[in-house]
């Protein structure tokens, strides 16, 4: 499970910011998730649970879906990448590392595997709540 | 927003006692062969060993180890390595099914983090890492992703390998990286040269690979590339992790 690893990677950075901004408690925690990624919203919720030690523990996690925007390098074509047009193995490859969505999708118009991916990668953490040390 | 995956990266790399990015200013000068060989060396030697190929665009080390298609990573919580001759072996071709990866700087520096977040290599003794060439993203994101990281650098006798790469070493010195030292490769005759230029900027001589027509029949066999590399890698071997009075 992909998930637990990234689960792991927003703990330990809420972690930091906690240690950072001498936060005792953490209330709430906002997590975007792209859509290239394909990211499993249910578990990454359990495994953030499963795993989260205190101050994070008890935090509600708020997982927020990212919508995939591609822009092709050479003619500017925009277009939302679509994971249902792939084969299974296909999209599992670009679920595990995004990039290799180069080997696979091109641009609608012009064929060209040079695209920008503008929004809709990776995992990133977007807020957190907290009560702080005084 | 945050990129959370920075966080966990040292993490990942926490049971590992060496971190060795064999690198080169320099194409074609044979790092894959060296970081392969190197690490199946240390692996025959009883060491835990992973072996992360970090050439994206150019990936060899699968074709140099002669990886079996039916030897893949598995999912556990992240990726879990390839397991093969003694080796954990990672390489982005396990998600490219052969076909070309055409990745621009900021490309390459998300496929590196992504895998080194979610790569679970667990207990080794030396992590190898192959790198493409130049000093662009691979270089300057192992500088400032991993702490521990050293540079073994490797090169041809052609003055023009050496050039470049002595532009790269002296960009890792003046970031004070620590350089595990110079590996001479593909050498043809007794030149004492790069073993005096890498004097000069302060590096260790590891020791040479002859030139031989053998390393090319030995792609795909590991146990014949190590025949054929074996006597020089023992003395590179001894110079770069095993130095006087350190044990493996």
């Amino acid at each position: 499970m992909h998930e637990w690893a990234l689960a792991e990677a927003i703990l330990a950075s809420a972690q930091q910011i906690a240690t950072h901004e001498h936060l005792t408690e953490i209330s709430e925690v906002t997590i975007r998730v792209g859509e290239l990624q394909q990211i499993e919203p249910p578990i990454l919720r359990f495994a953030l649970k499963q795993m989260a030690t205190p101050p994070i523990k008890g935090a509600k996690f708020h997982i927020l879906k990212a919508k995939s925007n591609l822009k092709c390098r050479v003619c500017a074509t925009t277009w939302q990448y679509n994971s249902k047009k792939l084969d299974k193995s296909t999209a599992e490859a670009i679920h595990f590392v995004p990039e290799v969505a180069h080997t696979y999708v091109k641009c609608p118009k012009c064929g060209s595997p040079d695209f920008e991916i503008v929004s809709g990668r990776g995992v990133w953490l977007e807020g957190l709540k907290g009560v702080q040390y005084k | 927003m945050i990129d959370p995956r920075t966080s966990i990266i040292n993490e990942r790399l926490a049971r590992i006692r060496r971190i060795i990015a064999v690198t080169s200013g320099k194409g074609g000068v044979g790092k894959s062969m060296i970081s392969t060989a190197l690490a199946l060396s240390l692996a025959k030697e009883g060491c835990r060993v992973g072996l992360f190929d970090i050439d994206f665009t150019g990936p060899s080390t699968h074709i140099i180890l002669g990886i079996p298609k039916t030897v893949q990573p598995k999912e556990e919580k992240g990726i879990v390595p390839a397991n093969f001759e003694g080796l954990e072996f990672m390489s982005l071709v396990y998600f490219v099914s052969g076909k070309a990866t055409p990745l621009r700087g900021a490309d390459v520096s998300n496929a590196l983090i992504e895998l080194l977040a979610v790569t679970q290599w667990g207990e080794l003794d030396f992590l190898i890492i192959d790198m493409p060439p130049g000093i662009g993203d691979p270089v300057l994101d192992l500088v400032r992703l991993i702490k521990r990281i050293e540079f073994l650098v490797v090169t041809t006798p052609s003055m023009l390998a050496f050039e470049v790469v002595r532009k790269q070493v002296e960009l890792l010195l003046e970031l004070k990286m620590p350089m595990v030292g110079v590996v001479e490769n593909m050498k043809r005759d007794n030149s004492e040269t790069i073993k005096e230029e890498s004097a000069k900027l302060g590096l260790r001589y590891l020791g040479a690979v002859s030139y031989d027509g053998a390393v090319e029949d030995s792609i795909g066999n590991p146990k014949k590339l190590l025949e054929v590399m074996g006597a020089s890698l023992d003395e590179i071997k001894k110079a770069a992790v095993f130095p006087k009075g350190s044990s493996k």
